[in-house]
């Protein structure tokens, strides 16, 4: 049976991990090898690096990080931030990235989705999708979630899934950083409507949570940053949570 | 030991090199007839769309070499569908090495199957100490029907060749570079085969 996937999310400036990050006793926590074989070791299923701070600039930097994690990490992981161009992604899988996450750049020129499925398959295409609830309704948000945009959350994910999207990373922006729990309820929705996977993103602050979101929010995987990065959930406790409420995991 | 990666253009190679560097191992990433044919051991990655995938082979040459090799061969995700009659992905004839059909999943899951999932009925040197039912990393929209060649199989509301066996030639439908230790030992059994 497919099991469900936990997912840190690690925050990446100028080729380093930023975020106190200190769930264990590191060396270097600002490594981010050394985190990702740290977090492959504890059971993470998978990984994402968002580089937060991404320009042309210090493209190379990150390639290079690129390189360096792929070359020590044997779990899969995906690389986000700043990417709008299929020579941008030609470079970062040919570094070792499994997958690669777009956000605005998507939103911007959705056939980007179609370019990328294209040459490089859906398999390794991820489109994040940050949204905001207004008057009741979910609206795709840009920048992190500053600037609305008139584009319907569940309109958009229809259209990444038909122009070859492999997966679908939600955030809720509504969630985000309350620890309060996910956004099942959309999430839920998502799931019904789409027929690729669908990361949940945003609100995690206890086991419950991640439980909620595998049963009630029908998620594939769930990611979270601070409740791992600070050892309030060890994965390996989680895993074992998750499997006494009947969720799949690789334990 | 000389191992190559055949490389036509198609998919995610430097993890499996990596994966072998980290086993000791230095790969070389080759497309050279003369060179595959002198290794030792081979692996025929692929990731992404099988049509295209199959143009790329035939524009070296390689569909009509690769059938013909004797030494260990192991086709890695899309190459192990490759290497089967035939795939419903583009409508494209494989290289006929497994003889089965590669279908792809039906809507009532989640396509592409993407994440851990487990192989069972072990049955080759390829899976020396692996546990039965031991989790592999998939990321997959088709796969090769049961059939006679297969070695392990996974669950994903159908039941699938997820590895397959032919003589001198392997198929793993998982990513064992990417399926942490217990992959990693796959790929040293198939170093030792």
């Amino acid at each position: 049976m497919l099991t469900k996937r936990i997912v840190p999310c690690l925050d990446i400036k100028n080729g380093r991990t930023v975020k106190g990050v200190n769930f264990v006793n590191l060396i270097d926590a600002g490594d981010p090898v050394v985190l990702a074989k740290q977090y492959a070791d504890l059971g993470a299923d998978e990984l994402v690096f968002l580089d937060i701070a991404a320009t042309l600039e210090n493209r190379g930097t990150t390639l290079d990080m690129v390189l360096k994690v792929a070359e020590q990490v044997n779990i899969p992981f995906t690389v986000g931030g700043g990417i709008s161009s299929v020579e941008h992604v030609d470079a970062l899988l040919k570094c070792g990235a499994d997958k690669v996450s777009i956000n605005s750049s998507a939103v911007k020129r959705p056939e980007l989705v179609s370019e990328l499925a294209e040459k490089f398959g859906s398999q390794c295409v991820v489109v994040a999708i940050d949204a905001k609830q207004i008057d009741g309704e979910w609206f795709v948000h840009l920048a992190g979630g500053t600037i609305p945009t008139k584009i319907k959350l569940f309109d958009w994910a229809k259209e990444v899934e038909k122009r070859g999207a492999g997966e679908i990373l939600f955030t809720s922006m509504d969630h985000d950083g309350t620890k309060a729990g996910f956004a099942n309820e959309a999430l839920a929705h998502l799931s019904n409507l789409v027929n690729i996977p669908i990361i949940a993103s945003g609100g995690a602050g206890s086991i419950e949570h991640f439980v909620d979101t595998f049963k009630e929010g029908k998620s594939d995987a769930a990611l979270a940053a601070s409740v791992f990065h600070f050892g309030e959930i060890p994965i390996l406790e989680l895993k074992q949570k998750l499997k006494e409420n009947n969720i799949p995991v690789r334990l | 030991m000389k191992l190559v990666i055949i490389n036509y253009g198609a998919g995610n190679i430097k993890s499996i090199q990596f994966a072998f560097k980290r086993l000791g191992v230095d790969a070389v990433l080759s497309n050279d007839i003369a060179e595959i044919k002198a290794a030792d051991k081979i692996i025929f990655p692929g990731v992404g769309e099988a049509s295209s995938a199959m143009k790329m082979l035939k524009e070296s040459g390689l569909d009509t070499i690769i059938p013909t090799l004797k030494q260990p061969v192991l086709g890695i995700c899309l190459g192990m569908q490759l290497m089967c009659n035939s795939s419903e992905e583009g409508n494209t004839k494989g290289l006929g090495i497994f003889n089965v059909a590669v279908k792809r999943f039906a809507n009532d899951v989640k396509v592409p199957q993407m994440g851990w999932n487990v192989i069972s009925d072990l049955k080759s040197d390829l899976f020396k100490t692996i546990k039965d039912k031991e989790f592999m990393y998939l990321v997959h929209s088709y796969y090769a029907e049961k059939c006679d060649e297969m070695i392990a199989k996974t669950d994903y509301q159908v039941e699938y060749a997820s590895a397959l066996q032919k003589d001198n030639f392997y198929g793993v439908q998982f990513h064992p570079e990417k399926s942490g230790i217990e992959g990693s030992k796959i790929l040293e059994n198939f170093l030792n085969l």
